[in-house]
Order: structure tokens, then sequence, then C-alpha cells
């Protein structure tokens, strides 16, 4: 079976550019109307639809928003919570009231200690803080696998369109995974070899950005590997 | 972010199986690329990639006074700067523990075994002699510092020219054809100590997970390696069984560094 | 009457010497680039927007960008003693504030931006080089920004307005007198304003005038190359 998929290029914008000209077009996410230019706010992919017209960021840290689910490392705790390094600005915070079941507040690091790894939501975002919560049935503490990071902007692309790039990832090596949005991705196979496929396979995603077809890419590389 | 428990646990996991996650053997360097000439107002400069790690290092020559206790003797100094440009773990400031650490391992690579010649760096006795400068800037930490600047700072000092002379000054405008003085190249190799295993050229994340490093140059006669200078950083004792295994190991890819280095002169 | 005017590497008065631009050299970095003028090469990295320590300069209403440049020791002909220096503390408030304009800090409160450069080797004009590293770094990490910054030295050698000075035409002298005047610049890629000024020697107003106007359309120039070699980034 031969593949003839043509790789169409996006266009790459960058901050300044003119992308769209004309009263008609609507400035989205990464742009900004200057008379009746939009222009690009940041480096990435132009993306028009219909009237709407964005730019989708190629990198950058992460900025959280509320509602994101995120992995992030326990570094220190309180009387009332404990401090999470999810990776964005400024440090992460999880009131014991964010957790779900009964928490014996005189021994916190039973529940979680330090340089524990956590999957959680974020509630909401302060100035200086990331509020978290726990009290969500996607949220829970990890063992085993393990963690890779890739930049945030490449999420949506490694879940893929309604789930379907990292469906499958799973059904091909039988792994577990959770992508948070922040970028950081944790992989528990029943070996160590499924999990250097899935991990080799979301590197793969990461590094090819620009490329359509890639879900049927991954495919193939997936059943090489397996095969070879 | 820092390392992980679970990734700490992985690599551990691993390592039993004489496994890493890169897929790389237990003593295997990442891929090698040295590139000299990158500064021209350099005496000697060159850029070493080990992997992801990337390490300029440049050298400047000067006519200093020698040291009382050594009257006929040029002078050496190695400086590291480990600038935040690098990596978001260092910080900005005064030298600390690691890049002293740093500066003194490639210190001791080159003054143990010899490498310049200082003898023949006298230009009077008691009066005058060349100072050679050897300063090290790492532009990306991912892992296996030591090795990466060791190796650019031998580059650099192969392709060292010495300045030029206006009667008494140095012209640091331009270079004479006169090279330094050069004996035996050293190669330095740091073996990782992680639990029970040991590792060379670790990524940052195995070199976190590591408590204890040997760091040993080597020279060769022919074939036959000579060890200069040797240090044990970290907290975890080891055995001697341990040590001389290791140092094996570290001999046998420093002859694979050398033969690199003498086949990219031609 | 004109002299017969030739530049000492034989360049057209409005020629700048080999420009090199590349994006993405410190994976470890978000963002990073490399610029130069022909023997003046800089690099930058940019880390951010991160915590800023320490916390009281934290800004309520916008996030801070900090730039520090530093020259490497052997960047110049007699060594330099590692270390921040006044020179290397003032150059890098006025490249902070040359980039400043352009980028959306209002976006990150309470955070720092952080630009670290490194001059790898010193012949003139390091400091536009740094602008125009700091400006792709910052645009290749993310950050938002308005408009890309280009930066170049302009001036005067003898009676003739040029661009893009090296150590040997700032040090030019006619008669034993100082002959060179040099401005360095920034102007923003969309706005075309002036974002870096820094003169050292005279003009007059007309001569400031053109001076100006040249710096301002070679800026744009090099604006255009910092584009390309953005584009240019990851595509595999």
């Amino acid at each position: 079976m031969t593949k003839e998929k043509t790789d169409k290029k996006r266009t790459i914008v960058v901050p300044g550019e003119v992308i769209a000209s004309g009263k008609e077009f609507l400035p989205g996410d990464g742009t900004r109307r200057e008379g009746k230019d939009i222009i690009a706010l940041k480096f990435g992919l132009l993306e028009k639809s219909d009237k709407l017209v964005k730019v989708i960021p190629l990198s950058g840290a992460y900025i959280p928003r509320t509602g994101n689910t995120v992995i992030g490392q326990v570094t220190d705790l309180t009387f009332n919570g404990w401090f999470i390094d999810v990776g964005a600005p400024h440090l992460g915070f999880l009131p014991v009231a964010e957790c779900a079941g009964y928490i014996n507040k005189k021994d916190l690091a039973e529940h979680y200690a330090i340089g524990d790894t956590l999957v959680c939501k974020v509630r909401a975002t302060r100035t200086k803080s990331v509020e978290l919560t726990m009290k969500d049935q996607t949220c829970k503490k990890l063992n085993g696998g393990f963690l890779m990071s890739v930049n945030p902007t490449r999420v949506p692309r490694v879940i893929g369109r309604a789930g379907s790039m990292v469906s499958t990832i799973k059904n091909e090596t039988g792994c577990s995974i959770i992508v948070g949005q922040n970028g950081m991705i944790w992989i528990k196979g029943r070996d160590i070899q499924s999990e250097m496929l899935a991990r080799d396979a979301i590197t793969l995603i990461v590094e090819k950005p620009f490329i359509d077809g890639l879900t049927d890419q991954v495919k193939d590389f997936l059943n090489k590997r397996k095969n070879g | 972010m820092k390392l992980s428990k679970i990734n700490k646990e992985k690599i551990r996991e691993l390592l039993e199986n004489k496994e890493r996650l890169d897929g790389r053997g237990l003593l295997d360097f990442r891929e090698l690329s040295i590139e000299t000439g990158i500064s021209s107002k350099a005496e000697g400069s060159a850029r070493v990639k080990l992997g992801d790690t990337e390490v300029i290092v440049g050298v400047k020559i000067d006519i200093l006074e020698p040291y009382p206790d050594s009257p006929d003797s040029g002078v050496m100094m190695v400086t590291a700067e480990l600038s935040p440009l690098a990596s978001d773990e260092f910080e900005s400031g005064p030298p600390g523990i690691n890049a002293i650490g740093l500066a003194r391992s490639v210190d001791r690579a080159i003054r143990e075994s010899n490498f310049i010649d200082t003898k023949k760096l006298c230009i009077k006795k008691e009066e005058k002699v060349w100072g050679v400068f050897i300063d090290i800037y790492p532009t990306n930490d991912a892992g296996n510092l030591v090795d990466a600047s060791a190796l650019a700072a031998v580059a650099a000092l192969l392709e060292c020219k010495i300045p030029k002379l206006d009667g008494e000054k140095v012209n640091h405008e331009e270079h004479s054809n006169k090279k330094l003085p050069l004996n035996t190249i050293p190669l330095t190799v740091t073996a990782y100590k992680v639990n029970d295993t040991f590792i060379l050229d670790p990524t940052s994340e195995e070199e976190s997970s590591s408590k204890t490093k040997i760091t040993a140059s080597v020279t060769f006669n022919k074939d036959e390696p000579t060890i200069h200078g040797m240090i044990k950083i970290g907290e975890e004792p080891i055995e001697i069984e341990q040590l001389l295994d290791m140092v094996n190991k570290i001999s046998k890819q420093a002859k694979k560094l050398k033969d690199k280095i003498s086949k990219s002169k031609k | 009457m004109a002299e017969k005017f030739k530049r000492p590497d034989g360049r057209k008065p409005e020629e700048t010497r080999k420009i090199e631009a590349k994006v993405g050299i410190i994976p470890r970095a978000d963002g990073s680039a490399s610029f130069s003028f022909g023997k003046s090469k800089a690099i930058a990295a940019v880390y951010g927007p991160r915590q800023l320590i320490p916390r009281h300069l934290e800004n309520p209403e916008k996030g801070v960008l900090r730039c520090n440049y530093t020259m490497l020791s052997f960047s110049v002909s007699e060594r330099m003693r590692p270390g921040p220096s006044r020179r290397s503390q003032e150059i890098s408030h006025e490249i902070a504030k040359a980039l400043e304009p352009a980028v959306l800090l209002d976006q990150f409160p309470n955070t720092v931006i952080d630009v670290f450069i490194q001059i790898i080797e010193a012949d003139a004009s390091t400091r536009c080089a740094a602008v125009n590293a700091a400006s792709m770094a910052l645009a290749n990490a993310g950050i938002p920004m308005k408009e890309l910054i280009g930066s170049v030295s302009g001036g005067k050698l003898g009676k003739t307005i040029i661009v893009d000075l090296t150590k040997d035409e700032e040090d030019y002298k006619i008669k034993e007198e100082k002959a060179a005047t040099d401005v360095a610049t920034a102007f923003l890629g969309r706005s075309g304003k002036l974002s870096l000024l820094h003169m050292d020697g005279d003009l007059n107003t007309k001569e400031l005038k053109e001076a100006l106007e040249l710096s301002k359309k070679t800026c744009l120039n090099i604006v255009e190359i910092q584009k390309k070699a953005l584009k240019k980034v990851k595509e595999k």
C-alpha cells in the first residue's frame, strides 16, 4: 500500500506581519487590529477560517487557563495545602479543601509528599499563583511509568482532533497516556519497549508540527517499529 | 521543572537492565562535534557539541610576571562561567562551587598532564613569561559539561597562536605563526554513579539522578594509558574494585576521543 | 570639496557587513537566536515569562523585561575580566529599553522575561547585533510582540554618512584627530519609531537627519532578515 498524501505546508508568520487587510476580517488569538490591517502578535502558524484570522503559536512557556488538566510536581507543603510546580510562571497551590475524600491535616505528607507527581486541574488563575483542584475524575497521583515534556504549544497536535492522535498511540502501544496542557506527558505501559515506542511516536509528532496527514504517518511509524 | 521521582525511578530501573532512556549503552557517548576558530580575537577558540550540550572555550595569551616560586615558567589560568543563558538552573552572580569545580577539573587535566610546556613560555627569567588564559562558557547544558569543556579547551589550545611582540610589548591585534608548545593531549572522561551502576556522558536527567562522579584525564603513550589528575565529587563512597573498573572504562573512552580528535585534525 | 572616500574594508557607505541570522540555537531556552555583522557576533537566549526573584521587583501592572549583555573574555583583543562592568550594565539597560516598546508586557504581570546575550567576538556595533539577536529570540520564545526590532550603528566617517561601523572605522582619525561619529540605533519594524539611540562623537543637524534616515532604512531591511531566519526554523 503506498500513501500519496501531499504535505501541505502552512504559512508561518512573525510578530508585526500584516496577515489580513480589510474591515471584514476579525482578529482572533495572537493577532490585533491596527487600522484596516490585522497584524500577527506571535511567531506561529496562520489560520484563517471564514473571516476569523488567528495565529497558532509554535513556541512559548505554559500560561495556565482555568479548566486545564496539568501534570505537576509537589515542591513544598504548608499546614493547609501543597505547592505544585506545573511549569507556569507562578507556582501552583492545591488547598486541602480541593482534595477528594478525607485528609488528615496533621500529616499532609502522608497524602502527597515532596517530589510526587500529580494530575490536577486548574481551578483559577490568580495574579501570583495558580489554584489547583483534585476534584475531577481525571485527577490522581501518578505511580510508575515515566514523564516526558514537550512544548505546550504542541499539545493540541499530540491530542489530535477529538483525541484521535493520542488514542491511536494508546491503541497501537497498549500504553496509558495522560497529556497535560502544560506539556507534561505521562506514559505507562506493560514494558519499557512499549513506553519508548509511545514516547518516540510523540516526539515525531512534536518535531513535525506543520505536516498534515500526521495520524497516518504516526500509524506507519508505529507499525514499522512494531514489526521491524 | 526538576527531575521527578517517577523518572528517577525509571532511570534506575532501566540501568539495572543496562538500558538508558535514549537507547544508548551505558558507556556510549552522544554525537560529538568540534569546531575551531569561532572567535578570531581569541588566540585559540573552539565550540564542542556533545548531543545537545554545547560549550565555547576561548584562549587569550598575554605577558605576565612569573610566580616567584617558578620564575622561569609560563602561567596558566582556567575560569568557567555558568551563565543563566545555558540553563534555567544557573543563576547570575559570582561563580559558585559548580563553576569553580568545572574550571578546576579542566585546569587539572591540562596542568597535571603537562599539556602546555610552560617552561618554554618563559621570555625572561623572573621578569616576563607568557600567560595562557582559558575561559569556558557553556551555552547549553544538557548534561556532562565537564567532558565537553575539557575537550573544547584542548581543541582551542591546539589551534592557539602566540601574539606578536612589538619590541617589549604584546601586539594584541596580530598573531605570530608560533603555536603554543604542547605535549601529549589529555582526554578527560567522567564516570557518573547512579545507584550501583556507572554511566558515561549523561543527559541532564541522568546527571540529576547521580550523586557521585569521578573525573579523570588520560594521556596515551602509543596505546598505553596514564592517568593524570583524578577527582571524586559527591557524597557516596565507592569500592576500590569499582574505581579500578571505572578507570579502565574511562581509559577506553578516552582512547576513542583521542582517535576522534586526531582524525579531525587531519 | 568632497573628499575621495573609501571605507577600510571597501564597503559602500550604505552597505552593512555580511549579516548572519539563525534561530533556535540553544535548545534549553524558551527562545534563542544568533546574529552577526561580520566579526561582531551575538547569541541570545530568552527564558520566561517566569517568576521574578527578588519578588519585591514584581510589577502587578506588567511583566519585567530584563536583559543581561556580556562580552566573553576573549571577544576582544585584550582579555576582558569576566563579570559585569559599568559599560555592560549600561548596555544591558539600553537593550532592554530598545526592545520593551515592542513587547506586550502587560499580558504577564508579576513575572519576568529574561534575555541573556553573549558577545562571542567583537568588532564594534555589538549592542546592535545584540538587539537583533534578542528580537528574534523573543519572537522564538512565543512572546507576544507588536513588531520585531531592527538595530544598526550609523554615523559619519570624515564627511561621509555610513552604516555599520567596524572598530577600525570607530577609531578613524584625520591628522591625529578623531574623525568618526558612531550612532547606535534601533527602529521598530512596523511603526518605524526609534527605540535605541546612543551617539559618541559629533554631527550637525543635517548630518544627523541623514544618518538616522539611512539607519532606519537599514534597520527595516534587517527586520526582513530576522523574519526570514524565523520562518526557516523547525522546517523539517
